[in-house]
């Protein structure tokens, strides 16, 4: 059995004069241990399925239809009481701006030990021992003296690695890591990626990593799904993936870094905009920026299918699969 | 531009310094020590005796991590700053003790872009107004109709729709207003353009369309960039030479593609290292000990050498000048000068 599976998910925010859908139907599994990015661009809908996996999310926004299967049972359906005892402890979540988490006023130390007795029954003492094993596990240096310390005290990479010690106290099933390494430089975000792979590798901790780097995604995880306005548009091994995206908007993304083009050369943009909620063109939500867009497209909302290696929901796959620039591009 | 100037760069900067004053008060600065009150005041070393130049039609990048002083260097040379020390020429003028009014006809070629376009426009100005009002203050006798003309073809030459004109930065996405942010500073024809970590707010898709925008005008209008980023797959694509920062002190400094090819500097070559890769799927990078020291008490030596595995006596002693390499980069590391890295790397 999974570790999680997702159903049919989908999202919807109330505004006041009328209700957008921001999850649109998403469905896929997560294996126990297996790492999972989700990667897309602002607005498709990334962190709203990070934060739904764990009920978190807050008035105007709410689950409408769909099941989140967490080891069998549904987090939808959840009491606060089970949902207390779900968050933090088999599932924890990691977002992207360390000094934001951590709460300013309380010690290292305090909000260590403060979430290990809320949810264990340890004493004092016990709590601070299994804190400072769990800094020294993310190779932070002089753990002790760290637990004394407020989080301004700290520079931006090491308050991230006691985040994924937070993260990891309770000895969760599976980690939600929104955007981790956004905030900081290229050589920390190095080290906090090896870090975390690490850590699930070791431990069997399942990983969602949602970001916008698809370098990030590449290296850290076994498969992708790729969303756009409210919708997986493309799912399957990142291997896969990264070498041979088969929907438009995975290739026009790929294609669109820098590294894709040889220097000085004009980079392949897609054109226009991600569409906001409140308009999303009828059909293939894709199919204004898309140059193989058909009148098929326009209309009609492509449902994701197995195509080869992977699962795409493009109506026009097949017909774009033997089109004369993509046979030269992997050539 | 005079012909006898051509061989000169177009930007100088020679030994350029800025020390931000952390004690703001006469108070403050008072200190007590052995048993007398001492005036003692501190300071956050930001730019470090740094030299640069640009050439005509060069993208000059500088990158480096958060605090190296990439940002100061930008806001020096836009004179938004002065310099604690050192000198910035430009067009083989000196621009950095210029006063005011001194300044106002170099603004008109030098113009600078944001990194955030949500800050950078004026939210109670629609896009007419913003785009107008740099073309007024420096053609004051231009007419209503060319200043009009003027914005018009800035604005579709950035791809924005001249008829979006009357309405406010909110109406825009992201990518739009950064468009906008690009044709205020186009409409009074720079030579120059400072570009401060223009496109990291954007998403990727939004990132290619900006900086394809940013190429043409180097193109078409023989601009001269002075970019700086963090990114360094951008850096590898825009820029034709590159300076690596650390602690407000200069690395490196080679062409693109030589730097690309064969970095030198051990903290270069850990920066590289350390951007992940689409195609490879392990991480396999070089791993830099401690942390970034703070910029007020600046290490002796090296700036680099508390967390460099080459660091010898030498290097916590004394600071490495930039030195020329055969072919034709600069760098600043005892190492590099005493052929110890690769020796280090092979053994």
């Amino acid at each position: 059995m999974s570790l999680l599976s997702v159903r049919d998910l989908t999202v919807k925010f109330a505004m006041r004069d009328q209700t957008v859908t921001a999850l649109n139907g998403i469905s896929f599994d997560l294996a126990k241990g297996e790492r999972l990015g989700i990667v897309g661009e602002s607005g498709a809908g990334k962190s709203i399925t990070g934060f739904s996996l764990m009920n978190l999310l807050s008035r105007p926004g709410y689950i409408d239809t769909g099941k989140i299967l967490f080891e069998g049972e549904d987090v939808v359906q959840m009491n606060d009481k089970r949902l207390r005892n779900l968050r933090g402890n088999r599932m924890a979540m990691i977002f992207q701006d360390p000094m934001v988490t951590l709460n300013p006023v309380l010690t290292i130390g305090q909000q260590m030990i403060e979430t290990l007795m809320a949810h264990r029954k340890l004493s004092h003492e016990e709590a601070r021992q299994i804190a400072i094993v769990k800094l020294r596990e993310v190779y932070i240096p002089s753990p002790e003296e760290r637990l004394e310390q407020y989080p301004h005290e700290l520079s931006g990479g090491m308050r991230q690695r006691i985040i994924i010690a937070i993260a990891l106290l309770l000895d969760p099933q599976l980690i939600i890591a929104d955007e981790p390494t956004t905030a900081l430089d290229v050589t920390i975000q190095a080290d906090i990626m090896e870090l975390m792979l690490e850590l699930c590798q070791s431990n069997q901790v399942g990983l969602i990593l949602i970001t916008h780097d698809l370098g990030v995604v590449s290296q850290m995880t076994e498969r992708t799904l790729v969303m756009y306005a409210g919708r997986i548009i493309e799912a399957g091994r990142t291997r896969e993936i990264i070498n041979d995206p088969q929907h438009p908007y995975t290739q026009g993304l790929i294609n669109a870094l820098p590294q894709q083009t040889l220097p000085g050369q004009r980079l392949k943009q897609i054109p226009g905009n991600m569409p906001g909620l409140a308009s999303i063109p009828a059909g293939c939500a894709f199919n204004p920026r898309c140059k193989y867009a058909t009148d098929l497209c326009r209309s009609r909302v492509p449902e994701i299918v197995h195509y080869g290696e992977v699962e795409v929901a493009c109506h026009e796959v097949q017909r774009l699969n033997s089109d004369e620039d993509r046979q030269e591009a992997r050539a | 531009m005079s012909d006898a100037n051509t061989d000169r760069p177009l930007l100088e900067i020679k030994n350029l310094e800025k020390r931000f004053d952390l004690d703001q008060g006469f108070l403050e600065t008072l200190k007590f020590k052995q048993g007398k009150i001492v005036r003692e005041s501190r300071s956050v070393h930001a730019v470090n005796n740094i030299s640069l130049e640009a050439r005509k039609g060069e993208a000059l990048c500088v990158v480096g991590e958060s605090g190296c002083g990439k940002s100061t260097v930008a806001r020096l040379v836009a004179g938004l700053l002065t310099p604690s020390a050192g000198e910035i020429h430009y067009g083989g003028q000196r621009i950095d003790n210029l006063s005011r009014a001194g300044m106002q006809p170099l603004r008109k070629k030098i113009q600078m872009i944001f990194q955030n376009p949500y800050a950078s426009l004026n939210p109670r100005m629609t896009i007419r107004q913003a785009l107008e009002e740099p073309v007024r203050h420096h053609y004051p006798n231009a007419s209503a109709a060319e200043v009009r003309d003027k914005v018009t073809e800035v604005m579709l030459s950035v791809g924005v729709d001249p008829s979006w004109a009357k309405r406010y930065p909110h109406e825009f996405s992201g990518g739009q207003r950064q468009r906008i942010a690009i044709a205020r500073a186009l409409t009074v024809d720079p030579e120059f353009i400072i570009a401060d970590e223009p496109i990291s707010a954007l998403d990727v898709s939004i990132q290619a369309q900006v900086l394809n925008l940013m190429l043409e005008a180097k193109e078409s209008r023989g601009l001269t960039y002075l970019f700086i980023t963090h990114d360094l797959s951008v850096v590898e694509h825009f820029g034709t030479r590159v300076a690596v920062l650390y602690l407000g002190s200069v690395c490196e400094v080679a062409d693109t593609r030589t730097l690309f090819s064969s970095p030198k500097h051990p903290y270069t070559r850990a920066l590289l290292s350390a951007v992940p890769q689409l195609k490879d799927d392990r991480p396999n990078h070089i791993r830099l000990k401690g942390e970034i020291p703070t910029p007020i008490n600046l290490p002796t030596g090296c700036p680099f050498q508390s967390r460099c595995a080459f660091a010898d006596a030498r290097c916590k002693s004394e600071k490495p000048k930039a030195i020329h390499q055969p072919d034709g980069s600069m760098v600043a590391c005892h190492a590099v000068e005493e052929d110890r890295l690769d020796a280090v790397a092979a053994g």
